[in-house]
């Protein structure tokens, strides 16, 4: 079994590509996130790690925007 | 027979930022209605569309991503599809980002309805280096494919022939195309098959959309079906799956359906060009910077702010002419000198009351013109990102800036804007607190005080002072309202941030046109109702004028005001607020200030019985006798948070659906503003008392 190094993605720096592994919340968040097309496999690139606000991400050719709380629920690898 | 015309439904649907709404206007012009969806403020737009032979009855379903219970947006799409069953249904998808609009279009084929898919801003995709093989894709996906450029008007006519051959044949079963591999499909098949043998009646056509809904653990067709055998089959099917996959079965299925369209778009979609930098990043490095985001934003508003109440001062002072000349005009039907109460009811009551109505209008024009404009060039999302970081502390969303910020200008407006913000609690708490961002009409009572009570070095810092409470006072009472009756889950913050596109004209007309006719059309008939009223409580009852033998009009006027109602009741009051520090005179004026806060000014010059030539120095000096400075910084207080205006009232109204928010609204800052002013008077008085 490979041990998969999970980092919560608010540690993330700007421009790191990265792969989710999982979603740390409640079903309605869940499935919101996989409608816009965040799940577990899903690949994408952090734009700004706008800290101390949100997080812009590059997915699937769009723009998305995340609060920093929730991307502290978000684990991810960098690839 | 040929020449018969046919009517059809037709509902839009697609993921937010996908050029739907474009589409729906150029589809249907000005022949648009817009209502509220029963029970929610999510707004339902229909629209007409004569086309061939046909007429299509248009309906523009709420922007979502997907089609589950989670919110009002999405169940009523959902619910609309199922119930009204329109004749066809057409899903807008943005062709720059198919792979993520095509989520909700697979849903929409779970649900078995006659399809067509536009894949619209095509112009957009090909800049992007996209290119499409259509006629695969639509054999792929088994729906038909249409190509449009909604700004443009181009493809709009295959559209609508489209949605007539569909509408002519509707045997299609969209539903079977979409696999979830072998282990999910076994688990459907054993829940449709108890689904079969249910008391309801089920379409056979819906029934495998209603066992991958069971599967997702949908709340809303949990309730629906809760029998125990069809409890205990679910249960198995999830713990199953569950074990097999090691993650909730809503996952895998939204992973199998991003499988599925991940097929399809292999196939048929070509990237040719690699764009690393397109322009919306290098604007957005700009306009959304760590740095000069927040005063570019604050910059931004400030033009906005400025221009809409800057320009919309021309046509109010139009108004305003043109309701004077109309007063002057009618009230020349009564001979000169001859007071009527009937001439009163229409000149103050019914001219004054549609006036004040007529007056905000400019604004909100104007404001709405100018989010039309910030919205439609994507700029609004990047406010909500800039913004979202203070915000975020009092619980409310990035986007809430906004309508706090035309506020300040005027609380009508302000309410109206809260559309922008998507989440029933973040609107209804932003609304519910408006009211303490000191208004312009507030600005005519400080203008009054200030100046009467404090010495001219002081005046700018109590003028900042007054406007800061305020707003303090919002903060708290937005974090307070946040953890208690409008208790939630922070909303979870993830928004699309769209490319930077151009706003076509149409649009933002439109939009202005809406929420000005809107308006009038609801607010406007509560105002004047309210306006009516008020004037009646200011005039009657009467007393014989004529037979007290005053001298002039004005102390005529002095008289009627003290010996009516609104007078009446000013004295009544006056022990309750004795302790404040306010005499009858300020009550009866706080009372008359109800339909509007400039009215206090006036009313208070009516008390003191000063006549419309009287300088406003007059006024000050008289109040300096009688009134201590920190009666007047009461006044002040009192007045900028208690009883919000007629006009607001009636926004709160409108804008939550309720009449209970709007109660709650004025009672509870009422009330705040009661106990705050006793507290600051009475701690004044003790230690102005301990310093003397």
């Amino acid at each position: 079994m490979v041990i998969k190094e999970q980092i919560s993605l608010k540690n993330i720096t700007d421009n790191t590509t990265v792969r989710l592994l999982k979603i740390d919340a409640g079903a309605a968040l869940k499935s919101r996130l996989s409608a816009m097309g965040l799940l577990p496999g899903t690949q994408f690139k952090v734009i700004n790690n706008g800290h101390p606000g949100p997080f812009v991400i590059s997915l699937k050719g769009s723009r998305i925007m995340l609060g920093r709380g929730m991307a502290a629920k978000i684990f991810v690898r960098p690839i | 027979m040929a020449n018969e015309t046919k009517k059809i439904t037709v509902a839009l649907t697609g993921n937010p930022n996908s050029g739907k709404t474009t589409i729906f206007n150029s589809l249907t012009g000005m022949s648009r209605h817009v209502a509220n969806w029963p029970g929610v403020t999510v707004e339902k737009i229909q629209g007409r569309c004569n086309y061939k032979n046909y007429q299509m009855d248009i309906v523009d379903l709420p922007g979502t991503y997907s089609l589950t219970a989670y919110s009002d947006e999405e169940l009523i799409a959902r619910n609309f599809i199922l119930t009204e069953k329109p004749d066809v249904v057409v899903d807008i998808i943005d062709s720059a980002n198919v792979e993520r609009n095509l989520y909700l279009a697979v849903q929409l084929m779970e649900l078995n309805v006659p399809l067509v898919f536009a894949f619209n801003m095509s112009d957009e995709a090909a800049r992007k280096g996209l290119i499409f093989d259509i006629e695969t894709f639509s054999t792929l996906l088994g729906v038909k494919i249409v190509q449009t450029i909604g700004n443009k008007r181009k493809g709009l006519d295959s559209l609508l022939d489209e949605i007539i051959a569909v509408s002519q044949d509707k045997q299609q079963d969209y539903a079977a195309r979409v696999k979830y591999g072998s282990e999910i499909e076994d688990e459907l098949e054993k829940l449709r098959a108890v689904l079969a043998v249910q008391p309801q009646a089920i379409a056979a056509d819906k029934s495998r959309w209603l066992a991958v809904k069971l599967l997702e653990q949908d709340g809303d067709i949990l309730n629906q079906f809760s029998s125990p055998e069809l409890n205990d089959t679910l249960q198995a099917s999830i713990k199953h799956l569950r074990g097999i996959f090691g993650e909730e079965p809503e996952t895998i299925i939204a992973d199998r359906r991003y499988g599925f369209i991940s097929g399809a778009c292999q196939e048929t979609i070509k990237n040719t060009v690699e764009i690393r930098h397109n322009r919306s990043d290098m604007i957005d490095a700009v306009l959304t910077h760590r740095m000069f985001g927040l005063p570019i934003f604050i910059a931004m508003m400030y033009i906005v702010f400025d221009l809409t109440f800057r320009i919309g001062k021309y046509p109010m002072a139009g108004l305003e002419y043109f309701f004077g000349i109309l007063g002057r005009f009618i009230g020349g039907f009564w001979p000169h000198g001859q007071e009527s109460l009937f001439k009163s009811l229409i000149l103050d009551g019914i001219i004054g009351g549609v006036g004040g109505v007529m007056i905000f209008l400019p604004n909100i024009l104007l404001l709405f013109m100018a989010i039309a404009i910030l919205d439609g060039t994507g700029y609004m999302a990047r406010a909500a990102f800039v913004t979202d970081r203070i915000m975020h502390k009092i619980g409310l969303h990035g986007k809430s800036f906004i309508p706090m910020l035309i506020g300040f200008g005027c609380t009508v407006p302000a309410i109206m804007a809260c559309r922008i913000l998507e989440n029933r609690r973040n609107r209804i708490t932003t609304i519910l607190v408006l009211p303490l961002f000191s208004c312009g009409a507030r600005m005519t009572i400080y203008a009054l005080f200030i100046p009467a009570f404090f010495p001219l070095q002081w005046r700018g810092a109590m003028m900042l002072a007054i406007y800061f409470i305020g707003i303090i006072i919002a903060v708290i009472a937005a974090k307070i309202l946040r953890i208690t009756v409008l208790k939630g889950e922070a909303t979870p913050f993830v928004m699309e941030l769209p490319p930077y596109r151009m706003p076509t004209f149409k649009a933002i007309v439109i939009h202005m046109w809406e929420r000005g006719w809107m308006y009038l059309k609801k607010a406007g008939t509560v105002i004047l109702v309210i306006s009516v009223i008020l004037w009646f409580a200011g005039n009657f009852p009467r007393p014989d004028v004529n037979a007290s033998n005053l001298a002039d009009s004005v102390a005529a006027r002095q008289h009627i005001l003290e010996y009516s109602i609104t007078g009446r009741l000013g004295k009544v009051l006056e022990p309750a607020f004795r302790p404040l520090g306010f005499d009858s005179r300020v009550i009866t004026a706080m009372i008359g200030a109800l339909a509007a806060k400039e009215v206090f000014v006036a009313q208070m010059g009516i008390t003191y019985a000063m006549s419309e030539h009287d300088d406003v120095s007059v006024l000050r000096s008289k109040l300096r006798q009688d009134y201590t400075p920190l009666q007047g910084f009461c006044i002040m207080l009192f007045c900028l948070i208690s009883a919000p205006c007629v006009a607001t009232i009636a926004a709160t109204r409108t804008e939550t659906g309720k009449w209970g928010w709007a109660i709650f609204q004025w009672v509870s800052l009422t009330t705040a503003a009661y106990v705050i002013t006793l507290a600051v008077y009475q701690l004044g008085t003790l230690l102005s008392g301990a310093i003397n």
